[in-house]
């Protein structure tokens, strides 16, 4: 009962001024968004990204030049684009997105939302569950596999994926406290077992650091099966990495707090702590076990920060896996929740939960995380869009911002029409023209822009 | 005083997790020895930081 109280509490708590804007007193200092930040983009994906890079074949200084300048990029885009509108509105997206798009259309948009976070989850549950799986000797899975490949793996995903839940289910509050603990933590963790590993490769001074970078970690040559990754593409992936929380205007909910819009510049703690230095040096720690496992296949963080630096490697992918799987499967839940709110909480995260440890079963969704998190950002990109210019430009051409609050519509067609036809287009480049995914997002932005612009035009005249 | 005692404990236990690895950087450590000080080092973060860090969080966020 106790349980059942503290937690319609913090979902309370949750939901303060998601229907209005924030009041003054309740703005927060920029200290609050440079340890938020940090927090947050150092998590269990950078066990898997800073590998894949590695795997993906990325040369040393294409993956130093890509990353500053992607960092940099991704930095102005929260300064520039999320920050100055969240300080300007001072609402949540979906606040937002319901007085221009409409509630259907932000229905559809968390159902959306919700199915991303679910698999984003899973990938987060297995890479704890390689950690979890050391003192059983469990086999590990390949970088090659989509389906399980054995009994053991499932039930340990299983065993992480219902210990989540159950957390996710009764204690967001005192997960995202741990996360906050956790952090400092875990960025030491990532730098000691990267340093430690070092003279293993060669390195046994600092100077002698890039000579081996170059030509034992990052080699420039991709593993067997395993497209090549150059500049552009670290580049860009390091810029759309977050695209969803940025460009994509998820974090309005976060930056809608900060006093002045320049705050947004402390997401620099975030990328370059998470999205550099951890890459980085999860990079360093899967390129020496490639070297010590004759170029073995086998892709597991948990095993590979174990035999780095022990048992508090082996915690470390655990507490990274688990802090990002449970707010993220917490949120999934409260999207899906929003079908129907009537719909118990518990219920649906419960729900949420099976499908996700489901998901996580299948290897797939570690060993594409790239593609995948592009995707991510890339689906929800044109909503980001929609919102920089339904904020800065329509009234200025003579047409209505915030179009289905005003005339009182449940969907607006013009932003529906701007979704479809950007995904679209993004889809045959990739198709037709051979553009990866992680370039589609840039064009796909301006075409958002234009066909909202026309489609406003069109459905407003009306 | 108790408070600045514990934080004092919590930096100790930051430092155990990056020092001992600077050592094996520069072979003045084995491996072995940085692993059981890491873990250590996590222990003492893990059982102090709580207590302040996000007393500390939640003040900056009033500020």
């Amino acid at each position: 009962m106790e349980k059942n109280k503290s937690l319609v509490a913090r979902l309370n708590s949750v939901n303060e001024y998601e229907q209005e804007a924030i009041p003054a007193n309740k703005l927060k200092g920029w200290r609050s968004f440079l340890g938020t930040y940090a927090g947050e983009h150092t998590a269990g994906t950078e066990f898997v990204i800073g590998p894949l890079f590695v795997a993906h074949g990325a040369s040393a200084i294409d993956l130093v030049t890509g990353l500053i300048l992607g960092n940099i990029l991704a930095v102005l885009s929260w300064a520039f684009l999320t920050a100055k509108i969240a300080v300007k509105t001072r609402v949540t997206l979906y606040y937002l997105l319901e007085k221009v798009a409409g509630n259907r259309f932000t229905l559809i948009y968390n159902l959306v939302n919700a199915g991303l976070f679910c698999f984003l989850a899973g990938s987060m549950i297995a890479v704890a569950a390689t950690a979890v799986g050391i003192p059983f000797d469990m086999a590990m899975p390949q970088l090659t596999d989509v389906y399980p490949n054995n009994l053991g793996w499932v039930l340990t995903v299983f065993a992480v994926g219902t210990i989540t839940t159950i957390i996710a289910m009764f204690g967001f509050d005192q997960v995202s406290k741990f996360a906050m603990v956790a952090a400092p933590w875990m960025i030491m963790i990532f730098i000691a077992a990267a340093l430690a590993v070092l003279p293993r490769l060669g390195v046994t001074d600092a100077g002698s650091f890039w000579s081996v970078a170059e030509s034992t970690i990052w080699t420039g040559v991709p593993l067997e099966g395993q497209s090549k990754f150059g500049f552009w593409h670290i580049l860009f992936f390091a810029w759309f990495c977050n695209m969803a929380m940025h460009i994509g205007m998820a974090d309005l909910s976060l930056l809608r707090y900060a006093k002045k819009w320049q705050y947004g510049f402390s997401s620099a703690t975030g990328v370059f702590l998470g999205h550099f230095i951890a890459w980085i040096a999860s990079g360093i720690l899967y390129s020496l076990f490639l070297i010590e496992s004759e170029g073995s296949l086998t892709f597991a963080p948990g095993p590979i920060a174990y035999s780095a630096v022990g048992v508090a490697g082996a915690i470390c992918v655990v507490v990274a896996g688990w802090t990002t799987a449970n707010p993220t499967l917490y949120r999934a839940g409260l999207a899906i929740q929003s079908i129907n709110p009537r719909w118990k909480t518990w219920k649906v995260t419960l729900f949420v939960g099976l499908f996700t440890t489901i998901a996580a079963c299948f290897p797939a969704l570690v060993m594409m995380l790239l593609e995948f998190v592009a995707l991510y950002g890339l689906i929800l990109m044109p909503v980001g869009a929609v919102i920089f210019i339904d904020v800065y430009l329509l009234e200025k051409i003579g047409l209505t911002s915030n179009y289905a609050q005003v005339s009182g519509k449940r969907l607006n067609s013009a932003v529906a029409i701007t979704w479809l036809v950007t995904l679209a287009f993004c889809l045959l480049l990739n198709l037709m023209v051979g553009v990866e995914i992680f370039f589609l997002g840039l064009p796909g932005w301006f075409v958002a822009v234009l066909v909202y612009v026309i489609a406003s035009k069109i459905t407003q005249r009306k | 005083m108790k408070k600045l005692l514990i934080k004092l404990l919590s930096f100790i236990g930051l430092g155990l997790n990056i020092v001992p690895a600077m050592l094996v950087f520069s072979a003045e450590m084995t491996p072995d020895t940085c692993k059981q000080l890491m873990l250590a080092g996590t222990i003492l973060w893990f059982v102090t930081a709580p207590s302040w860090m996000n007393k500390g969080q939640e003040d900056a966020s009033q500020e």
